[in-house]
């Protein structure tokens, strides 16, 4: 199994996830360094990330649209705070309010390790700052996740009546 | 954790059907943030301003957004917020997560693979 831990902590609003890969620490780098190779991870197919501008270098600014099945168009940038190739990023995902002012969707930290020769861990924690920045995440993410996020009024509701 | 529930309680089918369309779902997005009225949401669109505010009162139906007065201005706002619990957010973000490393492993075992298919190509000659 790739994912080899997560945790979730509602309190922080913070998720973190472990994966393992059998691969060098510099092939890993690369899914993240090289735009060609993260647009084919960071949207799913039905929603593909395009990567307009990116160069991995602290204080840099990385570009980004998804392309929904419809032709709409979100766009997102990352601001890059911190990197040290071929190990650590450190990165604010953010997208524009409609006046222009930034809208921070989370902070992603990334850390890539050797485990074994030929095994890298890589660990991204990813923080956010509201529950709203949370469903913004989901909306940039997926074309789906909205849906799946009402999906759940359901359950909640249910849960209110209960409470009740 | 106790939610406020403000509005009425969303009709499931009405949700589904609101989500489906994909410009109702953008204007869901849009909305997240609450900074627009349906005047400038429509602009956002190669749509006429009543197709917009046609959406949007499907979306209200629904319960998936509201009009909210600030100041002079009605904004169009995502309810979603007040029925989201944070833990079921992060489970999906999870998902999401999961579903990106899958893609890198897949990424990974592809170029993996290329680098065999060379090999094996320098290995015939």
């Amino acid at each position: 199994m790739t994912v080899t831990a997560v945790r979730k902590d509602p309190q922080r609003l913070t998720l973190t996830v472990e994966a393992e890969f059998d691969a060098s620490v510099e092939r890993i780098w690369q899914l993240w360094a090289d735009p060609r190779k993260l647009e084919r991870w960071w949207g799913p197919p039905t929603y593909p990330a395009t990567f307009t501008k990116h160069d991995l270098a602290s204080g840099s600014r990385t570009e980004y649209h998804m392309t929904g099945s419809g032709g709409d168009q979100p766009h997102g940038y990352w601001d890059v705070l911190e990197v040290e190739p071929p190990r650590r990023i450190l990165l604010r995902d953010c997208c524009d309010n409609p006046d222009g002012t930034p809208r921070p969707i989370n902070t992603i930290r990334v850390g890539i390790e050797e485990v074994a020769q030929g095994r890298t861990r890589m660990s991204i924690e990813i923080v956010f700052p509201s529950a709203k920045a949370m469903v913004q995440a989901l909306a940039m993410g997926t074309d789906e996740g909205l849906s799946q996020a009402v999906s759940q009024i359901d359950a909640i509701l249910a849960e209110e009546t209960i409470r009740r | 954790m106790v939610v406020s529930v403000q509005i009425a309680p969303p009709d499931s089918d009405r949700v589904f059907a609101a989500l489906a369309d994909h410009t109702r779902r953008d204007i869901v997005r849009r909305a997240i943030s609450a900074e627009e009225g349906v005047l400038e949401l429509a602009s956002h669109y190669p749509m006429s301003f009543a197709a917009v505010q046609k959406h949007v009162a499907v979306l209200e139906r629904a319960g998936l957004i509201t009009k909210q007065r600030i100041g002079r201005r009605r904004v169009v706002r995502t309810s979603l917020q007040a029925l989201l619990v944070a833990r079921r957010l992060l489970d999906q973000y999870e998902d999401l997560w999961r579903a990106r490393i899958d893609r890198m492993s897949e990424l990974i075992a592809e170029t993996g693979g290329a680098v065999d298919t060379m090999e094996i190509k320098e290995s015939k000659r």
